[in-house]
C-alpha cells in the first residue's frame, strides 16, 4: 500500500465555482453597459439584500446572536449618509464610509447593554434598541421628524453628472459592497477568529472549555457586523433618495425578510444567503402583484423549511452532493498511487 | 397635579400591559418559548372581538365569551400543530417560526379587515369616569387594571394551586422526568399555550376598547408585553403586574413632559433597569 494523505482545504468544486464567480462578477460589473435602468435598479437592491443577509448569517448562524433589531442599524446608516451630507456637507461617498464607523460605535454601548440577555430575550432586547433610534429619529425635526425628508438634489447632482451615470454608480456602489461584504465573511471565517466562530456555532460550552473568550468573540461579531450594515443602510437610502423613520426602521422590510433569506438558503453557510437572495427576488418578482398573499407565502415557506430542513437549500444540496463553493472546512485526501493492487 | 395624574393614569395603563405580559411570561416560564407572534395574537383576538359584537350585536366584553375559547383552541392546535417541533435546546426553530407566524398573521388580517384602523364600540364604558378627590378616573382603566390583577390571582392560583399548575411545574422543572411520571409533555405545552392565549384574548377585547388598532400595531404590543416580563423578572407574575405598571408610569410621565415622548420614556425605563438590574426586580427563575 501506498497512500499519499494530505489534509486540502480547496476542492474542485470550489475552483470551478471560483472562475465561474469571476466571471459572473465581471459580467455584473458590466451591467450598466448591458442591462436597462429598471434592472439596474432591481439588480442593486438584490446585492444590498446579499450584503444584509450575509452579514445577519454571520451574527446569527456563526456567532449565535439572533437580532432581529439588524434594522436599528439600517436605518441609523441611512440617516447618517442624510445627515452627514445635508448638515456636514460631506461627499456622499465620504458620508457612506463614516455611516459605518459611526454605526460600529454606536453599538459599542448597545453591545454592552444587551448582551446581558440571553438567547431570545436578547433577540427581543435587540428589537428595543431599534424602537429606541426610531423614536429618537422621529423627534429630529432637522431631519423632517416623524414624515421624513428627501436628500437635496445638490448633494444627489454631486456625485455624478447626469441620471445614468448616477444610477451606475448607485449599481456599482451595491456591487462592491456585496462583494467586500462577501469577501470579508469569508476571509472572516477562515482566519483563527473565525475558527473560534465555527466552533461556538458548533458548541458554544466545548469551545469555551478549548479557551475561547465567548463574549469577546461576540462583541466583535457584533460591532464589526453594525457598522458594516449601517454602510449598507446608507447605500439603500442613497438608492431611494428619502427617508422617514418607519421606512428606516422597519423590521419587516430589513428583518423579517433578510431572516427568511438566510433561513430558505441555508444559515451557518456563505452560500446559504446567496441562493436565499435569489430565491427570496424570484419568488417576490413572480408573486409581487399578489401583495399580502405573497407574503403570507413567503411567512409559510420559511416556516416549512424551518421545520422539515433547518439548513435550508443549501444544507440539503451541500449534505447530498458533499459540496462546498466557499472552501472554509479541512477535508483529507487519500490519494491512493497503488490502485489496481 | 398633573404629574401625580399621570402617574395614576399610568399604573392603570400598566394593568393592560401586565395582561400582555401575563401570556408571554406563562409559556417563557413553562416551555422557555419567546413567542414572536404574541403581538399579532392580541390584534388577532381584537379583530375576532370586533367580528363578534359586529355580527351578534353584544358589548365587546360579551363578546369575551366567544373570543376567549376561540383563542385558547387556537392556542391548543398551534402548540401541537406547529410550535412543539420547534422546542429543543436551539433558540433558532421556535424565534423564526413565531416570526414567520408573525408575518402571515398580520398580513392575514391586512387581507381580511384592510389597513383601516378599527375600534370597538363599548358604550357608555369608554367615557364614565370615578372621582377621587381632584382626580378623574376613567372607569375603563379601572377594570382593565382590576381585571389584570384578577387574571393574574387566577394564573398564580392555577400554577401553584391546581393539578395542572403542578403539571405545568414538573414540566418546567425538568421535561423528560415529567414525562416518566406520566404526564404528556406535548399535551401539557398545548394547555400553557391556550391559557396563554385565553389571557391574550382578554388583552385584545380591552385594547380594542382603549384605542383604535390595525394589523401593524402588534409587533409594538409585543415589546410593551416583553419590557413588563424582563423589568419584572422572569417568570415572576405579580412582577409582571410591577413590570406593567413601571412601564406604564414611565410613559405617561414622559408623555406629560413631551407627547412625543411617551413611547421612548418607556422604552429607556426598560433600559434604564436592564442596566442596573439585568435579571429584572424580582427575578424567579434565570433565561
Amino acid at each position: 500500500m501506498n497512500t499519499d494523505i494530505r489534509v486540502s482545504r480547496t476542492s474542485n468544486a470550489a475552483k470551478v465555482a471560483a472562475v465561474l464567480g469571476a466571471l459572473i462578477v465581471v459580467i455584473l460589473i458590466a451591467a450598466p453597459y448591458w442591462a436597462g435602468r429598471a434592472d439596474l435598479r432591481l439588480m442593486g437592491e438584490v446585492f444590498l439584500y446579499l450584503a444584509l443577509a450575509s452579514l445577519w448569517n454571520l451574527l446569527a448562524g456563526y456567532a449565535g446572536l439572533v437580532s432581529v433589531g439588524q434594522q436599528a442599524y439600517v436605518g441609523f446608516g441611512g440617516y447618517m449618509l442624510f445627515a452627514l451630507t445635508i448638515f456636514a456637507g460631506l461627499p456622499p461617498l465620504v458620508a457612506i464610509a463614516l455611516a459605518g464607523v459611526l454605526g460600529a460605535l454606536i453599538s459599542i454601548p448597545v453591545a454592552a447593554l444587551i448582551f446581558r440577555l440571553r438567547g431570545a430575550y436578547f433577540a427581543i432586547g435587540t428589537w428595543v434598541v431599534a424602537e429606541v433610534f426610531r423614536l429618537v429619529f422621529a423627534q429630529v425635526s432637522a431631519l423632517g421628524g416623524g414624515s421624513g425628508t428627501s436628500l437635496p438634489t445638490d448633494i444627489v447632482r454631486s456625485m455624478a453628472a447626469d441620471r445614468s451615470a448616477r444610477e451606475a454608480l448607485s449599481y456599482w456602489l451595491a456591487l462592491g459592497a456585496a462583494l467586500i461584504v462577501v469577501t470579508a465573511v469569508y476571509l472572516l471565517l477562515r482566519s483563527r477568529k473565525g475558527l473560534a466562530l465555527t466552533a461556538i456555532r458548533d458548541n458554544e460550552l466545548a469551545s469555551a472549555s478549548l479557551g475561547i473568550d465567548i463574549w469577546r468573540t461576540k462583541f466583535f461579531v457584533y460591532v464589526v457586523t453594525s457598522g458594516l450594515t449601517a454602510v449598507i443602510g446608507a447605500l439603500i437610502f442613497l438608492q431611494k433618495l428619502r427617508i422617514s423613520p418607519d421606512a428606516a426602521f422597519s423590521v419587516n422590510d430589513w428583518t423579517a425578510f433578510v431572516i427568511f433569506i438566510v433561513v430558505i438558503g441555508g444559515i451557518g453557510t456563505i452560500e446559504g444567503p446567496i441562493i436565499g437572495t435569489l430565491v427570496f427576488f424570484l419568488l417576490r418578482e413572480t408573486l409581487a402583484d399578489l401583495g399580502t398573499i405573497y407574503l403570507m407565502v413567503l411567512g409559510l415557506v420559511a416556516i416549512v423549511v424551518m421545520l422539515k430542513a433547518p439548513h435550508g437549500i443549501w444544507g440539503f444540496i451541500r449534505h447530498r452532493f458533499n459540496l462546498q463553493l466557499f472552501p472554509l472546512g479541512y477535508r483529507v485526501v487519500i490519494a491512493d498511487h497503488t490502485k489496481g493492487d | 397635579m398633573d404629574f401625580v395624574n399621570a402617574v395614576v393614569q399610568g399604573i392603570l395603563l400598566g394593568g393592560l400591559y401586565a395582561l400582555f405580559a401575563a401570556g408571554l411570561s406563562l409559556i417563557f416560564g413553562v416551555m422557555r418559548l419567546v413567542n414572536i407572534a404574541h403581538g399579532d395574537l392580541i390584534v388577532l383576538a381584537a379583530y375576532l372581538g370586533l367580528t363578534t359584537t359586529v355580527v351578534l350585536g353584544v358589548h365587546p366584553l360579551v363578546a369575551l365569551i366567544v373570543v376567549v375559547p376561540v383563542m385558547a383552541g387556537i392556542g391548543y392546535v398551534l402548540q401541537r400543530g406547529v410550535l412543539n417541533h420547534t422546542l429543543g435546546d436551539d433558540i433558532l426553530p421556535p424565534l423564526l417560526v413565531t416570526f414567520g407566524l408573525s408575518v402571515i398573521i398580520q398580513n392575514a388580517l391586512l387581507e381580511g379587515y384592510s389597513a383601516d384602523p378599527q375600534k370597538m364600540d363599548a358604550g357608555v364604558l369608554e367615557t364614565a369616569s370615578v372621582a377621587l378627590g381632584p382626580l378623574s378616573l376613567g372607569l375603563l382603566p379601572l377594570l382593565t387594571f382590576a381585571i389584570a390583577v384578577a387574571v393574574i390571582a387566577a394564573l398564580q392560583w392555577t400554577f401553584y394551586r391546581t393539578p395542572l399548575g403542578r403539571a405545568f411545574r414538573a414540566t418546567s422543572d425538568n421535561q423528560d422526568i415529567a414525562q416518566l411520571m406520566g404526564l404528556n409533555k406535548r399535551h401539557v405545552f398545548g394547555l400553557a399555550m391556550a391559557l396563554a392565549l385565553a389571557v391574550t384574548a382578554v388583552a385584545g377585547i380591552l385594547l380594542g376598547i382603549r384605542t383604535s388598532f390595525d394589523p401593524s400595531v402588534g409587533g409594538g404590543r409585543l415589546i410593551f408585553g416583553f419590557e413588563a416580563v424582563i423589568i419584572g423578572g422572569l417568570g415572576n407574575l405579580w412582577g409582571t403586574l410591577v413590570g406593567g405598571v413601571i412601564l406604564g408610569v414611565a410613559q405617561t410621565v414622559g408623555a406629560t413632559i413631551n407627547p412625543g415622548w411617551q413611547l421612548l420614556a418607556g422604552h429607556i425605563a426598560f433600559l434604564v433597569i436592564l442596566a442596573v438590574r439585568p435579571n429584572g426586580l424580582f427575578p424567579r427563575i434565570s433565561g
